[in-house]
């Protein structure tokens, strides 16, 4: 249950993954703001919560955790497939922590943006890391 | 001429803050255990906070109301798009890219939806 550290993980990534992580990052922030551009703020605001960074860091979980099994002789197509699920489990709780992000947004004072910014961000720091925590109190419970 | 050059110039340093902050916030979700704790980091606000404080530098501060109205539903959307390729990936033998891929239109469907019934 507890949230912990692991450094060693990040031994798990090749460089050029870094690099692809950075490519679509940009490429998915200048999406948001042609799409802006082209359609108006509302459609764009859409895009704000495009799963991009989902996609790819679903698939980098699976083949970190496959290269790790085959290292120890075995398949791990399943143990992979279970390791991007759970990645998948953490966004859809990391979601709801992303509508607070943009309630508060909404919510607050427009005159003072970077301040609404900063509370955004701690808004969906708290609302995540509470749905995650109800979710392991309900698996907990559950077993 | 002007436009074009603004809009290049624009684009490149969302190019640029919006691959450095994507970057963080998924070295950050790298090195946190369990894995459904990193997970969090798959939906954090990192397109988002570029977005808006550049849309507030350049843009002034009306537009943000607007984009953050229509996030509630790309938001919302995305709590779809997380369920279905949870679901893809636990009941079929699909690989990672072709379950999000196949769950990318449920994404397209219920934001659009939801910006259609919010703007009539």
């Amino acid at each position: 249950m507890i949230v912990r550290v692991s450094f060693s993980s990040l031994g798990d990534s090749r460089w050029y993954e870094y690099v692809v992580r950075f490519l679509l990052g940009g490429a998915a922030t200048v999406m948001t703001g042609l799409v802006g551009q082209l359609w108006g703020p509302a459609v764009g605001g859409l895009f704000l919560a495009f799963p991009a960074m989902l996609c790819a860091s679903a698939t980098l979980v699976e083949t970190h955790e496959r290269r790790r099994k085959k290292e120890a002789g075995l398949t791990g197509d399943r143990r992979g497939a279970d390791a991007a699920a759970l990645d998948a489990v953490g966004a859809a709780l990391g979601s709801v922590g992303l509508m607070a992000f943009a309630a508060v947004v909404l919510r607050t004072d427009a005159s003072a943006p970077w301040t609404s910014l900063a509370l955004a961000s701690l808004a969906w720091a708290l609302a995540a890391g509470c749905c995650w925590w109800i979710y392991k109190r309900l698996r907990k419970a559950r077993s | 001429m002007v436009r074009v050059v603004g809009l290049m110039t624009e684009s490149v340093i969302r190019f640029i803050a919006g691959g450095a902050v994507v970057s963080v916030f998924a070295l950050i979700g790298d090195i946190l255990r369990p894995k459904s704790f990193a997970g969090l980091f798959g939906a954090a606000p990192s397109v988002a906070l570029v977005s808006l404080a550049l849309a507030t530098s350049i843009h002034g501060s009306d537009s943000v109301s607007i984009h953050a109205g229509s996030m509630l539903s790309g938001a919302a959307a995305l709590l779809a798009f997380s369920f279905v390729t949870c679901h893809l990936l636990k009941r079929t033998r699909l690989s990672a890219a072709l379950a999000t891929l196949l769950a990318l239109p449920v994404w397209l469907a219920v934001a659009f939806g939801l910006y259609a019934a919010v703007n009539p």
